[in-house]
């Protein structure tokens, strides 16, 4: 991917911030400034992106975020639940008509994925809802659109309906849908020729069809790489024939989608279907939170926030930072900690939905194992309550004891130990660094051992 | 002399020149008067140069989908400029704006970048790109052209995958009449471009054009895939492939770049092909790519006809984006 998602941009941002004990105003507003980034980064159209960062650093202005222990992940909140918001709900329904058959028109730009999708929907239908669907060859103009379409026919085994490329696309479409009445069908799907939204002939010719066949469905279908125009293709587009809803295509690749977000800000119509590859099952219903964790770049961290916030809160997470600095942690809150990770999820799990996790040195060689967490457990659970509190009582009669109750090998015992007591260490050092700024800089969660 | 009235003399001292230039100016109609005109707002709205006006000026760029990091380095030099040479006034920063955006694209000196065809010898122009571009219908534009010149140009029906795409070439091929290589629909696409060429020695053909299928940058499989048609093309004629083009849509924003980036290792992309300028799209993202990757554009695609097809001329694409401020400064 090219870009750093906003979560990596956020983390270096709070990383910059000199510790004031507190986010400050200009603070917000550098967030602000990065969240701006990422959007414009995703394509998102920067009159969206503008408002949107103005609503944005609003709220962050408010308590939530300047109060916050994390603010970083605050403000990442804050833009997923607007983003989600802005989103919509899912809405993969394709409208049914009183009486068959049910008309659905394609249409879009050059090259967007129509008649490939137009496939994708017939399958869609006969195999999700049991339906008898008919393809229609309304492109008489790029070359071989209709052996494209005849072609995408035959490997679904799903009648398509032409009429060669002298015809005139509004007859094709009324005949189509005759056609459809006899032969007992009960979808009709439009295949039209793609075109410029400032064509104005061959949207007048959108529109003729729009009223002689006057279809249920208007998918308007956009390539999701579209960058700054997708805003005046989707209002254009939208403006002249009312689209009831919008197909995103090519998401199998490694764009950030910002396109969705400007279509859906401009028409306010539903994003129904993502396109998802060439083949023609590939066609999936839109979720919005995720496309919203997309256009962020942050794989599934949001998931992951949501995570720790409901296992986490933030009264223990102050009083183990507390403990930190005193260097009064001990293994009981070792094992607190544990538990509290081990309730989010498996590990690698966890790991996984981390960005830029897999790229961290020193990760990759960790054995993410949860049964490794199982013998810590067992090893920690098999000291004395005084062992537990007071690490320094260690000895080697103690650790025979505890390897043997615990059922692990004494040298596992003795790491574990000693990866303790280090991290004790490291603990004192930096709550030493740290002073009074009360671990603002203080990142999510600490893996133990890691 | 002026920056301004430098670029127009420079601009209209062949007839050349003029000619392109007016072709540019209809085809980039849509994109210049919004672009241009743009900026001219901005410089009426904000007299004074301030955080907000660069952040406009930001906006303007973006619109254009200049790449975002292109932009934002850009505007960060511009406020140094702007501190360096204690400009106040919005009016004074409108020269520098222009001449920083015409330097990322062109060296004192460039001239229009060609297309490398060998005079005695067959040349092989590959075609690359994500789906759904316009490598078929630029292709056949292309095809048309080079006949118009007087060779002998053959097509090779690469893309075996994408339903239609063989009858698609080959309506192409009718229509500019020249021959079409091809094998059924499935085929491997490699061994086919090996048909094409043994078909074009055989022949005689000055140049072979080999069709690929659409595939997205990501996908691991479908550029080796890609990676190994190279091959065998470098290896059946030493110094082929002569142009390896990569297709860029202009409707394409931040993701142009990363296509660019990963074509390039997978082939050695010489030059791109920007098509649907005809639409409201700018394209600008080709700046980022020539400033990052320094890959030139070499032709433009203005529309679905065979003659739509255009040498990109840089000194006439700056010259369209600007030629409102251009005309007034120099006048
Ligand atoms: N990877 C990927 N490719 C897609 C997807 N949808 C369509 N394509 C490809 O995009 C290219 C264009 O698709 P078409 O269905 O021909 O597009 P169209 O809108 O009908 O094009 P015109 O009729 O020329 O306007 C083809 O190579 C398709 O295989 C998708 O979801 N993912
Ligand atoms: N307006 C406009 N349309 C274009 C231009 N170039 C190509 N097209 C159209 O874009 C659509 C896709 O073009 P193709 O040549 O099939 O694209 P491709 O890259 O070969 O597509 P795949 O092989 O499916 O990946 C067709 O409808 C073309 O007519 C252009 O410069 N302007
Ligand atoms: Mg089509
Ligand atoms: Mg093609």
């Amino acid at each position: 991917m090219a870009f750093e998602g906003l979560a990596d941009r956020l983390q270096s941002t709070i990383k910059k911030m000199t510790g004031k004990g507190k986010v400050s105003e200009q603070d917000v507003k550098v967030m602000a400034r990065e969240v701006r980034l990422a959007l414009l980064e995703a394509d998102v159209n920067f009159k969206v992106v503008k408002e949107f960062v103005n609503k944005i650093r609003e709220r962050a202005v408010g308590s939530e975020v300047m109060e916050s222990l994390t603010p970083g992940q605050q403000v990442i909140k804050i833009v997923k639940e607007e983003l989600t918001a802005l989103m919509g709900g899912e809405q993969s329904k394709i409208a049914v008509a009183d009486r068959p058959p049910t008309v659905i028109m394609m249409i879009g730009l050059q090259g967007a994925g129509k008649t490939t999708t137009t496939g994708k929907l017939a399958n869609l239908l006969r195999k999700k809802h049991n339906r008898k669907p008919l393809l229609v060859a309304a492109d008489i103009y790029r070359p071989a659109a209709i052996d494209q379409l005849k072609t995408v026919g035959k490997q679904l085994n799903i009648p398509v309906f032409e009429k060669g490329t002298e015809a005139n696309p509004v007859d094709i479409a009324n005949e189509a849908i005759e056609y459809a009445k006899a032969e007992h069908l009960d979808y009709v799907i439009i295949d039209t020729a793609g075109r410029l939204h400032v064509d104005t002939d061959l949207m007048d010719e959108l529109n003729q069809i729009k009223t002689s066949v006057t279809p249920d469905e208007i998918f308007l279908v956009v390539d999701a790489m579209t960058g700054q125009d997708a805003v005046n293709v989707a209002e254009n587009f939208d403006q002249q024939l009312n689209v009831t809803g919008v197909v995103l295509t090519k998401l199998d690749g490694d764009t950030r989608g910002g396109a969705a977000l400007s279509i859906k800000a401009v028409t306010n119509k539903p994003i129904k279907f993502i396109g998802m590859g060439e083949k023609l099952d590939q066609l999936e219903d839109f979720h919005p939170e995720r496309m919203a964790s997309r256009i962020l770049g942050m794989g599934d961290v949001l998931t992951l926030i949501e995570k720790a916030e409901a296992t986490i809160d933030e009264k223990k997470a102050k009083e183990l930072e507390e403990k930190m600095r005193s260097a009064s942690f001990d293994f009981d809150d070792f094992l607190e900690q544990m538990e509290q990770v081990k309730s989010m999820g498996p590990l690698d799990e966890l790991l996984g939905m981390l960005p830029g996790a897999n790229k961290m040195k020193g990760l990759k060689n960790v054995q993410l194992d949860d049964k490794q967490l199982v013998h810590v457990e067992a090893i920690i659970k098999s000291m004395t309550k005084q062992e537990r509190q007071d690490p320094n009582l260690m000895n080697s009669s103690r650790k025979r004891r505890i390897a043997k109750g615990s059922g692990r090998p004494i040298a596992e015992v003795n790491r574990l130990i000693k990866q303790f007591n280090e991290m004790r260490k490291m603990m004192k050092q930096m709550s030493g660094m740290q002073g009074g700024k009360k671990g603002k800089r203080r990142k999510g969660f600490n893996f133990p051992m890691m | 002399m002026s920056f301004f009235k430098k670029l127009k003399e420079k601009f209209s001292s062949t007839s050349e020149n003029k000619q392109s230039s007016e072709k540019y100016q209809s085809g980039l109609e849509k994109t210049r008067q919004s672009f241009s005109s743009k900026l001219n707002d901005l410089m009426a709205r904000y007299r004074k140069v301030d955080e907000d006006f660069f952040e406009e000026l930001e906006e303007v760029l973006i619109s254009a989908d200049v790449g975002v990091n292109t932009v934002m380095e850009l505007v960060e030099e511009l406020e140094m400029e702007v501190k360096r040479q204690n400009i106040k006034e919005s009016d004074q920063l409108k020269e520098v704006i222009s001449e920083k955006l015409v330097a990322i694209y062109m060296d004192e000196n460039e001239s229009i970048p060609t297309l490398n065809i060998q005079e005695d010898e067959l040349s092989v122009i590959l075609f690359v790109g994500v789906n759904g571009v316009g490598k078929t219908t630029t292709i056949g534009k292309l095809a048309y052209k080079l006949k118009q010149e007087g060779k002998k140009v053959m097509l090779v029906a690469g893309d075996t995958f994408r339903a239609g795409a063989i009858e698609q070439l080959d309506v192409w091929g009718e229509r500019v009449g020249v021959e079409v290589i091809k094998q059924s629909s499935g085929s491997d696409p490699a061994a086919v471009v090996y048909d094409g060429i043994q078909a074009a020695k055989s022949r005689g053909a000055d140049v072979l054009i080999c069709d690929t299928a659409g595939r997205l940058q990501n996908k691991v499989n479908l550029m080796n895939e890609l990676s190994k048609v190279n091959r065998v093309i470098e290896r059946e004629i030493p110094g082929a492939p002569h142009e390896v083009l990569l297709v860029l849509d202009a409707t394409t924003g931040q993701n142009a770049l990363s296509q660019a980036k990963v074509f390039s290792e997978a082939t050695n992309v010489s030059g791109i092909v920007l098509t649907k300028l005809d639409g409201t799209a700018k394209g600008g993202i080709v700046l980022a790519i020539r400033k990052e990757l320094n890959i030139p554009v070499k032709l433009v695609g203005l529309g679905e006809q065979m003659t739509d097809l255009q040498v990109f001329d840089p000194n006439a694409f700056v010259y369209g984006l600007f030629s409102d401020l251009i005309d007034a400064e120099a006048d």
